[in-house]
């Protein structure tokens, strides 16, 4: 029986998941660290099939105040992507980059946005980067959107996409950080099924059952 | 005592004085207030998607589709007392959160959302009094009740009644 649902995962491909997020966020990681020019640590991601319902809680509730970025997959992979970043993750960035020591989300502007974006668009690249090179498969990115807004209406998007495939997610929890900040953030991967069984097959894990 | 009842993503519920019905961030996703103020009967649904049709096979929980999510609320509404004719609705929410997503399947999934459940309701002929939808931006509704009126709370624009 072919894998319909996330669900269906079994520990080896959970496993397989978590080194990719693993290297993936490694890379990420060592991106910002070249763009904030200061030393990125980066705690080890933890992996889970979560439902949305358990994200949205595990994040602080739906009217957690957060900043979302959504991205597209495209290529031989097809699917979305998503950063949710706390304050604390705009802070870091925001006062590295444009040397702002912005209090509140209030006062991000449209270089902030600018900025923050491209941050994404750069740690997202490198984490795609990284599965592309181990399984030889091509990803397009899109440019991100962000908005920064309640964290349950963000999350109802890939909700709503995947509604009838999944109320699951693949759910990677990062930290982020430098000597004096810590800047939780998590990334979203939501391939399709179809391309998750690409990736399994490319890496030589056995998906048909 | 008032007490405020929470409904989920996917879900509904009914209550009557002096209860408040609450979801909390629509995004996409309408919340559909449904008040017959002769029995003071409140019914809140919180629905994803346009059409349980589409879906085919793979259909979830009735609660999720605007047709079958609608016609639900009405009949436990009316298990409780209240008749349709004399329901008004007033809607919030169908956003779209983000202008990335284009040519897939759900560009737009906000107003698609919103056009199906007008459809639904003049079906019904439940006559719509309130609406705040569509923008850019998330919304929490709170429904009273013993007035009827409907609550949206927005992060960025404040809050205001309808």
């Amino acid at each position: 029986m072919a894998l319909r649902k996330y669900e269906d995962l079994n520990d080896i491909h959970l496993d397989v998941l978590r080194e990719i997020g693993n290297i993936g966020s490694g890379n990420a990681a060592t991106s910002l660290s070249g763009m904030l020019e200061h030393p990125v640590y980066i705690t080890v991601p933890k992996i889970s099939i979560l439902d949305y319902a358990q994200v949205t809680q595990d994040l602080g509730g739906p009217e957690t105040m957060i900043v979302g970025l959504l991205l597209q997959l495209g290529g031989d992979v097809t699917g979305m992507m998503m950063f949710l970043l706390h304050q604390g993750f705009a802070h870091m960035t925001l006062n590295a980059l444009l040397g702002e020591d912005i209090q509140s989300f209030q006062e991000i502007d449209e270089m902030g946005y600018s900025a923050i974006k491209e941050v994404a668009n750069i740690m997202a690249a490198s984490y795609v980067n990284a599965i592309s090179s181990m399984t030889g498969l091509t990803i397009q990115i899109t440019p991100p959107d962000m908005t920064i807004d309640m964290l349950g209406s963000i999350l109802s998007v890939p909700a709503i996409y995947y509604a009838n495939i999944s109320d699951k997610i693949i759910f990677i929890e990062d930290e982020f950080g430098s000597e004096d900040t810590k800047a939780p953030s998590h990334i979203l991967m939501i391939p399709e099924v179809d391309s998750l069984g690409k990736i399994m097959t490319n890496l030589g894990i056995d998906f048909s059952e | 005592m008032s007490k405020t009842v929470v409904v989920g993503i996917s879900d509904l519920n009914v209550v009557g004085p002096p209860d408040v019905l609450v979801t909390y961030a629509l995004g996409s996703c309408v919340g559909i207030c449904l008040y017959d103020p002769a029995v003071k009967v409140a019914g809140l649904s919180h629905i994803m998607l346009p059409s349980s049709d589409l879906s085919g096979a793979s259909a979830g929980p009735p609660m999720r589709y605007a047709d079958t999510g609608i016609a639900m609320l009405v009949s436990r509404m009316e298990a409780q007392g209240a008749s349709r004719l004399r329901m008004k609705a007033k809607i919030a929410g169908g956003a779209q959160m983000f202008a990335v997503i284009s040519n897939s399947a759900i560009s737009n999934i906000g107003q698609r959302n919103v056009t199906a459940v007008k459809a639904v309701l003049q079906r019904l002929r439940i006559p719509i009094i309130a609406d705040d939808t569509g923008a850019d931006f998330g919304r929490s509704v709170f429904f009273d009740a013993d007035t009827g009126s409907m609550r949206v709370k927005s992060a960025a624009k404040g809050e205001w009644t309808l």
